[in-house]
Parts: structure tokens; C-alpha cells; sequence
């Protein structure tokens, strides 16, 4: 490889890589792009609206508008990713085409298929995808997610969708890795993944690519709690600019995720903070509004 | 020898500390994560790592480590800056955010960013003139390139002359990755040739 090669799978989850120990914010403006990187954001989801609002407002939820995105890269330095849904891969392209970082293919927005994700491997930038359980997340870097998250119940402020996923993840790999070589044949079946992704699990003890936790963190307490956990760092969606106090909010996280078990700088950010925003509990949704049920 | 008695501190504030880790313990040197000015205390070397420049940067101010840092590397404690570790060791950044600091120990000029975004990462080989053998493999992760380098001693080119990597004195900044590749013999270079022969 005596040239430059781009897009090769180590490039694709080597960004992810550097962003480990990190919090990723969402953010609907350039403004609050700029806040999010001055608060101490290792990289900005860029989106029309953030999850609360999808909620609240309904209706379809696509990818943004091109200029919206155009604004926000060019109001930071730090890496800049944006949302397109589930199986529609011609937004992907268009958000490739924007020179985007890394695209999400999000269930926080509506699917544009019920059947089939993206195929992520032709395409230059990476991708991060969400999953509630090991196969899941097997399933979706066997079709070339370099970068993995939780769920969790987006625009809930709601935790313990996501704690349910780090922690069934995180149990799951350490049962594979317990199990002996005859036995992973049936386990990659139960799984639904490709038998030498399963393998390669059993063997290393983690996933091949960084895993993030996403959906209802809105304290410093719940990033904290999620890295001791064993995520490798956190996305804040509507926990930041829903709540009363953004920017103190950003950095207070951004803290807690690196003094991650150091109670007493997770108790000395979390002093007055104002109000979180404000929250819904996952147990009230309607099955049909609970995002984590969309993709497969 | 890389190993014998070496302490190697990895700066773990953000970033890709696990896989510095990981090539220390394939060369068998002893390490440990820097998060607090104790920490620093008996280190032989440390390596800062990739990462985001401008989140590493206000957590060290954060966790009042910046003070201590910059003691410590004018006190000639041998340093390998990889990426973002090589812009927080480098006098000054074309790019940088608003109010970001470096902690120096390269009096060097390095852009942020320099090759573009992600679409432009990529991954190489090519010869640096103080390894042995093969080319060195590394990933190029939205990296900087080092646009004026003073009295720093080159040690990387790519070969359409883009300089990415300089030496002053122990203090050693790479645009690249080796560490993300498998690739250990930068590491070893540096424990063998600038650790091991550093005047403290």
C-alpha cells in the first residue's frame, strides 16, 4: 500500500477509535455546534431535530437538510456526523457527498425500510449503527458498521433502555467467550452472525469495532454510570439543549465521562446544573413509539 | 533495550489509549494510564495519543494536569505525541479552536485537519529512513501535517514531501498511527533510542 488508500475498514473505525473516552452531542444549529465544541464535545451529531422533538412532534423523521449540515461543518473542527435512516441508502450518499465524518443510520428517525440496513461497505465514510443485543451488533458490522451503539429510548431522558442494552451486549460477550470452539457453531445460529465474526468475539472478548452508549443519558451521573458499565464513551442526544442549562450541562458531562469513577468530581459537576430536561418513562410509551424496536 | 525497567505513562484522558497500550505490552514494557499529576511520578516516557487535540487539551487544564505536563517535558522527560498528540506538543496550530492550548516541546507549526476530513483518512506505507526493513504501515486519521518545523529534526516524509513526523531532543510528535496497524517499531525506536538515551 505505497499510496494513500481511503475508506479501507481499519480508517473507517479508526475515527471511532479516537473518539473513545469522549461524549458525541447532538445539535440542530451551527450556534449550538459551536457551543458543543467549546463545552468539550468530541464530535457533533448534526440533525433537524433532536429526539425529544421527534417525539413530541411526530411525523416523518429524515435526514437534514444539506445546508444545515453545509453550516454546521463548516462552524467546527471536530469531527461532524448526521443522521439517515434506516435502509435508505441514497440519503447516506447524499451525506457522503456533504463530506460528512461518519453517517448514523439511526432508528430515531422513521425507517425507510422495513427489511433491508444500508450495505455500509461501499461507501467511503464509516457508519455507526445502533443494537440492543450482541447479534444485532454482529448483524450490522457484518454489513460494515464500523462503530457501535446502544439504542437506549432516545428523547426519553430515560437511562435504562440503554442500561439494558450496554449491559445484555456486555453479558452476551461474556458468555461466547466462555463457551468452547464446538460450541459456537450453534451460538453463531442463535445469533444470527456470520460464524468467524462470532469466533472473533469468543477470542478477543469485545466487539472488533468501539461501543458507545446512546438514548436517554441527560446526567453526568448517567455517562458515568454507562462508562462504568463499559461503554467506550457516550452520545448525549436531547439530555444537553433540552435542558436548563446547556453549556454548564455539556461540560459537566464531558467531565463525568472522563472521571467516570471518581464520585466526587461527578458530585461536584452536578451541582446545580439546573433542570434536567425534562423526561418520559420508557414503561409509558406506547409500544408502537418505542424507537429501540426499529431495525432488526 | 525496550523493556528493561521502562515505565511508560499513557496519557488516558481521551482517546486511543488502549491501543498504545497494547503495543507497549507486545514489546513487554511495563505501563500505566496518566490521568492525575501523581501519576506522572517514576514514568521513564510518555506517549500522548490520539484522540480530539481540542478535548485533550481542556481536560488537562480540567484535571489540572497542563502545569505539571509542561514541567515535565522541559524537565526532558522523552515524549511520543501521536496525532493529537503531536499538535499538544507543538508550539503552534494553524485550526485550532478558540482558547486551545498546546503544552510544547516541539517548537513546530502543525495544521489541524491538514489532509480534510474523514473522507480523506487513509492508511500507507512508505520508508522512514530511521526503521529497519519494511516501510512503516500507519493510518492517517483526519491528521495534521507539520507545515514549519524550526529546529526540529524530520523523521517522517511521506514521499510527496509532506513532513509528518519530527524529533527534538526526547521529544518525539507523529501525524500518524502506527498503533493502530500492528505496527511496533516506531514504539521500539522510540524506548530504545530516545527513552532509553534520555538525560534526566
Amino acid at each position: 500500500m505505497a499510496e494513500k488508500t481511503v475508506g479501507t475498514p481499519l480508517v473507517k473505525s479508526g475515527l471511532a477509535e479516537m473518539l473513545k473516552g469522549g461524549v458525541i452531542m447532538d445539535v440542530v444549529t451551527a450556534d449550538q455546534a459551536k457551543i458543543a465544541e467549546d463545552a468539550g464535545a468530541v464530535a457533533v451529531m448534526a440533525l433537524e431535530r433532536v429526539p425529544a422533538d421527534i417525539r413530541s412532534q411526530g411525523g416523518v423523521a429524515r435526514m437534514s437538510d444539506p445546508d444545515l449540515i453545509d453550516q454546521i461543518i463548516a462552524a467546527v473542527s471536530i469531527p461532524v456526523m448526521a443522521k439517515a435512516r434506516i435502509g435508505h441508502f441514497v440519503e447516506a450518499q447524499v451525506l457522503q457527498s456533504l463530506g460528512v465524518d461518519y453517517i448514523d443510520e439511526s432508528e430515531v428517525l422513521s425507517p425507510a425500510d422495513y427489511v433491508n440496513h444500508i450495505d455500509k461497505w461501499p461507501f467511503t465514510v464509516p457508519f455507526v449503527c445502533g443494537a440492543t443485543n450482541l447479534g444485532e451488533a454482529l448483524r450490522r458490522i457484518t454489513e460494515g458498521a464500523s462503530m457501535i451503539r446502544s439504542k437506549g429510548e432516545a428523547g426519553t431522558g430515560d437511562v435504562s433502555e440503554a442500561t439494558k442494552h450496554i449491559r445484555t451486549i456486555r453479558g452476551e460477550i461474556a458468555a461466547l467467550s466462555a463457551k468452547s470452539e464446538d460450541e459456537l457453531y450453534v451460538a453463531a445460529k442463535e445469533l444470527q452472525a456470520p460464524l468467524e465474526l462470532v469466533r472473533l468475539v469468543a477470542r478477543e472478548k469485545k466487539l472488533p469495532v468501539v461501543l458507545f452508549v446512546a438514548g436517554g443519558v441527560a446526567t453526568p451521573a448517567d455517562a458515568a454510570m454507562m462508562m462504568q458499565l463499559g461503554a467506550d464513551g457516550v452520545f448525549v442526544g436531547s439530555g444537553i439543549f433540552k435542558s436548563g442549562n446547556p453549556v454548564e450541562r455539556a461540560k459537566a458531562i464531558v467531565k463525568a465521562t472522563t472521571a467516570f469513577t471518581d464520585a466526587k468530581v461527578i458530585a461536584d459537576v452536578s451541582r446545580g446544573l439546573g433542570e434536567a430536561m425534562v423526561g418520559i418513562n420508557v414503561s409509558d410509551l406506547p409500544a408502537p413509539h418505542r424507537l429501540a424496536e426499529r431495525g432488526w | 533495550m525496550a523493556g528493561s525497567r521502562q515505565t511508560i505513562g499513557v496519557l488516558a484522558l481521551q482517546g486511543d489509549v488502549r491501543e498504545h497500550e497494547l503495543v507497549l505490552e507486545k514489546l513487554g514494557v511495563a505501563h500505566r494510564q496518566v490521568r492525575t499529576p501523581a501519576d506522572l511520578a517514576g514514568i521513564d516516557g510518555l506517549i500522548i495519543p490520539g484522540g480530539e487535540s481540542s478535548v485533550i487539551d481542556k481536560l488537562s487544564r480540567i484535571f489540572e494536569l497542563r502545569e505539571p505536563l509542561i514541567a515535565a517535558i522541559a524537565e526532558g522527560l522523552p515524549v511520543l505525541g501521536t496525532c493529537a498528540g503531536l499538535i499538544l506538543l507543538a508550539t503552534r496550530v494553524i485550526g485550532a479552536i478558540d482558547g486551545q492550548q498546546t503544552f510544547g516541546g516541539l517548537d513546530i507549526e502543525v495544521e489541524r485537519n491538514a489532509f480534510g476530513g474523514q473522507l480523506e483518512s487513509f492508511e500507507m506505507s512508505f520508508d522512514m529512513p530511521i526503521i529497519d526493513g519494511e516501510p512503516v504501515r500507519a493510518a492517517f486519521i483526519r491528521a495534521p501535517i507539520i507545515r514549519d518545523v524550526r529546529g526540529c529534526a524530520i523523521i517522517a516524509t511521506l514521499p510527496n514531501g509532506e513532513i509528518v513526523g519530527v524529533r527534538s531532543g526526547a521529544c518525539v510528535g507523529i501525524a500518524f498511527h502506527p498503533e493502530l496497524v500492528g505496527e511496533t517499531r516506531v514504539h521500539a525506536w522510540w524506548l530504545n533510542s530516545v527513552v532509553a538515551g534520555a538525560q534526566r
